[in-house]
Formats: structure tokens, C-alpha cells, sequence
């Protein structure tokens, strides 16, 4: 008898679909962009959104709370009055924590997207995924203006979380909740 | 063979079905609330794209490209995965990708795993294979959770209990959860998350489907947006995913029309909140050992129909369900399928394919033919066309009859809308020769209907004309 496998991809050719037309990619592949864009769209999903200077002095309103920091992370981040969590950190550990502070790899200003992959400054996954609060800092430069040139810039077997807005659910009566079982709060500091 | 699990066992056609829908004055309400809310705020979502129509072009195209090139396709993503670390499966049925994934579990001595919300593994009845198995499964998409503490049946494709009020889905929690909760939907969230957080961080074991497999890198993309998928994707130490063998795109770019289509579609949103993409293993990030199981469960039968194929392009976001006149009256569980409105009426029959089976055979006549469906699909389904062609075969299958005539008439007329829009404005011309609001005699070929029966007078206006006004 025949794997499922050979059996499969034989009932396949047996279908002789004919081949198709080549894709016409008459989409926009850009679009406007820019830092306004971005914040506007981040804030649009009950996200907390600043615009800074300094990344140090916007941490200070962290004071006296227990919060991860994964490897990479700059030096000037890690101010004193905050307890900084580091790596490694037990997945209880993390689900005590305060919140989380990261970078990421590429913004997206049409969708109000941050695009983590597991690089400097972000760490792994669950390190964004247990604390109920994440802070992440987009510099200007990270802000992609569309989809399209967001996924050019990225690696694509880097293992990748696109983030917009706080954890949401619409399945009570189609209606958008912010805070399920994600972070409850999303601040982004835009540098 | 074993019956195929994607349509409920016991369940009536879709008219009798309908029938009792019908008289349920909470349901109808529950379900016009919920559409109405989505309808008015997908349609923003959409009209903000100034390329929306490319991109519902662009994501056809690119669905075509993998229906006719699918042998090649699954290869090459079965080589990325493997190359990456994961292990690949295929399942010709439910049956037996059931019994892949119990053995999976049973491998890993887990009794118990976590759930990403999945149309595949619902479509394969895989939560009663695992419980009949020992291996009990939690659902942790919220709207699951609601159907499995309820012990009932999901009525939509990405809202599984859209035919459920907060008062209602109160009750089901205070009654499963034992806990003290009001109506507001925070409240509710907030139970829920309770609920399931010590699941998360201590089931070793989690199953998910995919909402896209990208061939030429291996990588695996689920949407989410309440992060209990991240939680699966990313806690346990084995992940199982499970899908059709239709969810691939051929490479890392075509990713970007589909991630612009689905989340506008399905939940009226720019991006949803979550997306995860994660290509085999990586080492100190997420499960260390990954399995995928590719199921065909009547999708390469479905392949052969040169018209019914592209329902294999369903990307599954559910405006279709949305904006239908008749799903808003009769629910999801009428549909008797995991797949319900529009696009469950044809792609619950052809994944059946079996043209005797009277429940799946009703499905193609659960529809007005208006056509909103079609014009909302991100992928361009024309949902009537399909619907005529599968009519017309049905038909077939009992026999010559002029019924079967007129259907196949009919379905050559709806395969263009410029063709039924003209048929129609003839049709309200067919009102002058009709006495009583009955026509008794037409012309060949419509002779041959009334030579056995009347034929009701069209209305001066044709639904699809009214409903292009009122609604669309």
C-alpha cells in the first residue's frame, strides 16, 4: 500500500490542475509612513504611545518595580530604582514579574505594528508574553511605512511575534476587549 | 471509509434545520447584533485601502499558483520544515490524522494538551478522538472555551459562539469555572485568563493549526489576538500543528497581500493583535520538538472540480458568514458543519463528496444567491457560481429531470454576473406575462419547469438589487 504521503501528492497530479496565471502585484507596496502615522495607529489600539529623547529618563517612572530585561538590552537602560530581571529567568519567575522592557527588530506605521524576532534587546518569546506589562522602545529608524517593506526587512525563520496593541478579544458579542491572556498593557516609547 | 467528521453526525438538512432556527427569537437576535456590529466595521477597515481590489486580485492569484502547483509546494515546505528541525506527517482522513496525533501525545505521556483555536482539527473531530483516546484537550481561544464549557457546537468560523450574549456566556462560566463574574465582556475576559493561566504554564504539550505555511522557508503563521496562541506556540515543550494542505503561500513575499487581507476581513482590524511565525525549532526559544501534520480529508477530491477548486482558496476570516442575509437568520449550527454560511455551503459538500448524503447535498440550497459574498471575499470566491455548479451536480446525481436542466442552466447563467444581472432584468420582464403572481407556461427551456409546475411571478425588484441598496 502507498504512504499517505505518495498517495497525497499522487491524487494531486491526478487533479491535473491546469497552471495558473502569473500574480499581478498591482498593491501598493509602500505608503505614506512616518513616525506620526505610526504613533497615531499604535495609539489606536489602546496602546500607550510617547515620543522621547531619552530613553533613560522616560524609564524613571519604572522606579521600585521588578521588571525583565533580556540580553542586549543598552547599558544606559538599566537606571537604578528598578529591580532589573535577567536571563535566566524560570517561567514563574517571569509570571511574577512587573513588566518587561525591549527593543524590536521593525515597526510598521500603516498598522501600528512592533515586529519582535528573538534578537538584541528582545530575548524569547515567552519574555514578552508572561509580565502584564511591555515596554518597548521603537527608534525612527525601525518604523517601516507598510506591510510589504516591514516583511522585507525581516529574517523569516527567526521565530517572529508581530504585536498590535494590547492582548484583545472580540468573541463576546463581536465587540474588541482589551486584555486577555497577553500583556494587559502595551507602552511604546518612540526615540 | 470512515464518514467524514465535517458535518455532525445526526444532523437534519439545511431546510429543516432552518426551520427551527428560525423560531428562535434570542438566537436571531444574538446573531443580527453581532453581524450588524462586524459588517459596519469591516467595511471601514477596507475602505481605508485605496488597493483593496489588487490585493483581493493579487491573493487569488497567488491561491491559484498553489492549487496548481500543490505537489511541488508541499515538497518543498516538507524539505524547510525538516531541514529546520521539525518532524512532517500526512493524513489522507480525519481518521487518520486523529490517529497521528494521539500517538504524538501518547509519545510525549501527556493526558492532557492546549488548543489554539483551529478550523482544521475541528474539521477532523480531533478533541473526541484524543478524549475517546485518554487525552483530554482545553480549548483556549476564548469563544472556544464558551462552546466546550457549554457542551455545544461552534456557529461561526472565527467566533465559534457568536450566537451567544454575555448574560449567556455569564451563565456558562459561573456554572463550569465556579466563579462569581458579572456580564461586562472584561469581566468575562478576565475569568477566562484566570481560568487558563495555570494550564499555560504547565501543560507540556499544545496542538494548533496554521493560518499560512510559507514553502520555501518552512515558516508557520498563526493570527491571533487574545495571546493564548502565544501561550501555546511558546510554553510547552511539544507543538503539534495540523493543516489542510491548501494553507501554504509559496514564498515569504506573498505573505504580505495575505496579511493585509485577513485581518480586515476577519475582525475589521488594521493587524490583529498577535501574529506568531515560527519556522521549525530554534533552540532556547519555544517547544524544542515540532510536528506537522498535513491533512487532505477531501481537499484533493475537491481539486479535481475545475469550478468547486476555489473554495480551496478560503483563507477562512468569515466576511462571508458575516454579510449573509441568510446565515444572520438561521445561525452557524443550521449549516450542521464546522464550516457554516457562504463558504460552508460549498465547501462542507465537497470535502463530504458524497452527492447522496441529503444533509451535505442541502448546503448548496442554502442560499439566496444575492451575491454579497462574493463581493466581500479577499480571495475572490464567486460563492454563487460554485453554489449553481454544486446545485446543478446535485441534481445530477438524482437523475435527468428538467429540474436538472434548469439547474444546469442556471449555473452556466451564474458563472458570469453580468450573464445573471441581465437574466434577472429579463426575469422582472416575465412579470407582464404572469396572471395571479403565477407564471403557468414559459418558453423552452424554462417550458420545461412549467410543463410539471407554476413558477412564482419574480419580484420587480431582484433580491440582489434590493440587498445592493439596503445593506451592501
Amino acid at each position: 500500500m502507498a504512504s499517505a504521503r505518495e498517495e497525497i501528492l499522487q491524487r494531486i497530479r491526478d487533479a491535473k490542475v491546469p497552471p495558473a496565471r502569473p500574480v499581478v502585484r498591482g498593491y501598493d507596496r509602500t505608503g505614506p509612513g512616518g513616525v506620526e502615522l505610526f504613533a497615531e495607529r499604535v495609539a489606536d489600539y489602546r496602546a500607550i504611545v510617547h515620543t522621547v529623547t531619552s530613553v533613560p529618563d522616560a524609564l524613571k517612572a519604572l522606579a521600585g518595580k521588578r521588571i525583565v530585561a533580556p540580553q542586549g538590552v543598552p547599558h544606559e537602560w538599566l537606571i537604578d530604582g528598578v529591580t532589573w530581571l535577567r536571563e535566566p529567568l524560570s517561567i514563574e519567575e517571569l509570571d511574577r514579574a512587573d513588566g518587561v522592557l525591549t527593543g524590536c527588530a521593525v515597526a510598521i506605521a500603516d498598522t501600528g505594528t512592533i515586529v519582535l524576532d528573538g534578537g538584541e534587546a528582545q530575548g524569547r518569546r515567552a519574555l514578552t508574553l508572561l509580565p502584564d506589562y511591555h515596554l518597548c522602545v521603537v527608534r525612527v529608524d525601525q518604523i517601516a511605512a507598510s506591510v510589504p517593506e516591514a516583511l522585507q526587512r525581516l529574517e523569516p525563520t527567526r521565530p517572529l511575534t508581530f504585536i498590535s496593541g494590547p492582548s484583545a478579544t472580540s468573541d463576546i458579542e463581536l465587540n474588541r476587549v482589551e486584555g486577555v491572556h497577553g500583556p494587559r498593557t502595551l507602552e511604546v516609547l518612540i526615540v | 471509509m470512515a464518514r467524514n467528521p465535517v458535518t455532525w453526525l445526526g444532523s437534519p438538512t439545511f431546510p429543516k434545520a432552518a426551520k427551527e432556527a428560525l423560531q428562535d427569537t434570542q438566537l436571531r437576535q444574538n446573531l443580527r447584533k453581532a453581524t450588524g456590529t462586524i459588517r459596519g466595521r469591516r467595511e471601514a477597515a477596507v475602505a481605508e485601502m485605496t488597493d483593496w481590489e489588487q490585493l483581493r486580485v493579487a491573493g487569488e492569484q497567488i491561491k491559484d499558483d498553489v492549487l496548481a502547483r500543490l505537489d511541488t509546494l508541499l515538497v518543498q515546505l516538507e524539505e524547510s520544515v525538516t531541514a529546520r528541525g521539525g518532524v512532517v506527517h500526512w493524513a489522507r482522513d480525519a481518521e487518520e490524522a486523529n490517529r497521528i496525533v494521539l500517538d504524538l501525545c501518547r509519545a510525549e505521556q501527556a493526558d492532557e494538551v492546549v488548543k489554539v483555536k483551529s478550523m482544521a482539527t475541528a474539521e477532523i473531530g480531533l478533541n473526541e478522538a484524543l478524549e475517546a483516546g485518554g487525552v483530554h484537550a482545553i480549548e483556549t481561544d476564548l469563544a472556544e472555551l464558551i462552546v466546550q464549557l457549554g457542551d455545544d457546537r461552534p456557529s461561526h468560523i472565527l467566533v465559534p459562539a457568536i450566537h451567544r450574549n454575555r448574560s449567556e456566556i455569564r451563565e456558562i462560566f459561573q456554572r463550569r469555572m465556579g466563579v462569581e463574574v458579572s456580564d461586562e465582556p472584561a469581566d468575562l475576559a478576565e475569568a477566562a485568563r484566570v481560568y487558563l493561566r495555570e494550564k499555560f504554564l504547565t501543560t507540556r504539550v499544545a496542538i494548533s493549526g496554521a493560518n499560512f505555511a510559507v514553502a520555501d522557508t518552512g515558516s508557520i503563521v498563526v493570527l491571533e489576538s487574545e495571546g493564548n496562541g502565544r501561550m501555546c506556540l511558546t510554553l510547552p515543550e511539544t507543538l503539534i500543528t495540523v493543516m489542510g494542505i491548501e494553507k501554504l503561500v509559496p514564498t515569504w513575499q506573498d505573505l504580505e497581500v495575505f496579511l493585509q487581507l485577513l485581518p480586515r476581513s476577519s475582525t475589521a482590524e488594521r493587524m490583529n493583535p498577535y501574529t506568531s511565525v515560527w519556522t521549525g525549532v530554534t533552540p532556547g526559544d519555544g517547544p524544542q520538538r515540532f510536528h506537522l501534520v498535513l491533512i487532505d480529508n477531501g481537499r484533493t477530491a475537491t481539486l479535481t472540480d475545475s469550478v468547486g477548486r476555489q473554495a480551496l482558496r478560503c483563507i477562512r476570516c468569515s466576511a462571508c458568514l458575516n454579510v449573509c442575509p441568510v446565515y444572520e437568520r438561521t445561525g452557524g449550527k443550521s449549516y450542521g458543519s464546522v464550516y457554516p454560511g457562504p463558504i460552508g455551503a460549498i465547501l462542507t459538500p465537497q470535502l463530504v463528496g458524497d452527492l447522496h448524503d441529503p444533509q451535505a447535498a442541502s448546503l448548496p440550497f442554502a442560499s439566496s444567491l444575492c451575491g454579497a459574498c462574493f463581493e466581500v471575499c479577499p480571495v475572490r470566491i464567486d460563492i454563487p457560481s460554485v453554489l449553481t455548479h454544486l446545485r446543478a451536480e446535485v441534481v445530477e446525481a438524482k437523475g435527468r429531470t428538467a429540474e436538472s436542466v434548469a439547474m444546469a442552466a442556471a449555473a452556466w447563467m451564474f458563472r458570469e454576473a453580468s450573464r445573471y444581472e441581465k437574466a434577472q432584468k429579463a426575469g422582472s420582464l416575465a412579470r407582464f406575462l404572469a396572471r395571479d403572481g403565477k407564471i403557468t407556461s414559459l418558453p423552452w427551456p424554462g417550458s420545461k419547469w412549467t410543463s410539471s409546475r407554476d413558477v412564482p411571478a419574480p419580484p420587480a425588484e431582484s433580491f440582489r438589487a434590493w440587498w445592493r441598496k439596503n445593506r451592501g
